[in-house]
């Protein structure tokens, strides 16, 4: 695990690009729950006026949390994490990416608690808005 | 129709338990791109000081959003699935779950707001275990977006 003497603010976290696929978002329904077609089903998609199948916002937010986690060296040491959806991740048949990159922007020595300003963007776009996780370290 | 006000302030009973097992959690892990062998293996989990495999943070929204159908889904609320758009989530962890976890989630409907002519619906749904453990506090905000009638 990273420790909590060697984070200081500013402290950068990637870019760390992440692939998605069609497979991927049926991967993510099934393991969520959330089976809505506009995330699997292009004829769908379109109906209801999306210019494609959409990743899971949720999707969005669980892969750009990774890139925290893995940085952090421990995925149970999120204690806080809230984003707002701000646009969907278009997913074509060749798939997507979203590029994520953090910024370290409190250090809490006392309780250990680390602030990290995730953005998340794909084709230019940010799709995450005032993403924010917190870490605990030692 | 638009979003019931009335509903704000409501709590419902506690939905599950919904069983946390190593098979779900390796299939969320798997899903998110998350590689750490907290997700996978006990023994790397035992050693980071869990009980067991550990869920992604953010896996705790599928027994959220397991505990929002009661109230989504009840006519009387005014939420029509079809226009419903997520605007924000935000989860505070007070304990990794775990594998073997039996997770209850208590719904309490925070707010319905009106803004440009659509309606945001602020709820919280808070994870604990059969046992009484807290595990997340989960906030969502979902956008119900105005028609034209």
């Amino acid at each position: 695990m990273r420790s909590l003497a060697s984070v200081a603010v500013g402290d950068t976290l990637g870019p760390v690009t992440l692939p998605v696929t069609r497979d991927t978002l049926v991967a993510y329904a099934n393991a969520s729950g959330d089976q809505n077609p506009i995330h699997q089903d292009e004829d769908f998609a379109r109906s209801v006026g999306l210019p494609d199948v959409i990743a899971h916002g949720m999707w969005t937010m669980g892969a750009a949390g990774t890139v925290v986690a893995e940085w952090a060296g421990d995925a149970g040491r999120v204690v806080e994490y809230g984003t707002r959806f701000t646009k969907p991740v278009v997913v074509p048949v060749g798939g997507g990416e979203v590029v994520v990159e953090g910024t370290v922007k409190a250090v809490d020595a006392e309780t250990g608690r680390v602030t990290v300003d995730v953005t998340a963007t794909s084709e230019g776009q940010k799709v995450l808005g005032r993403c924010v996780a917190v870490v605990r370290l030692d | 129709m638009a979003v019931n006000p009335d509903f704000v302030g409501r709590t419902y009973p506690p939905s599950g338990p919904y069983a946390v097992d190593a098979a779900l959690i390796a299939a969320f892990a798997a899903a998110v791109g998350s590689t750490d062998p907290v997700h996978t293996d006990p023994e790397a989990a035992r050693a980071a000081g869990y009980a067991d495999v550990v869920a992604p943070p953010t896996m705790a929204v599928r027994f959220a959003q397991a505990s929002d159908r009661a109230y989504v889904a009840d006519p009387e609320a005014g939420i029509d699935y079809s226009r419903v758009v997520h605007g924000e989530q935000r989860f505070v962890h007070h304990r990794p779950i775990t594998a073997g976890d039996e997770v209850v989630g208590t719904l309490t409907v925070d707010a319905v707001r009106q803004a440009g002519g659509h309606s945001m619906v602020t709820t919280r749904t808070e994870l604990a275990t059969t046992g009484g453990d807290a595990l997340a506090t989960c906030t969502s905000v979902i956008v119900v977006r105005g028609g034209e009638e």
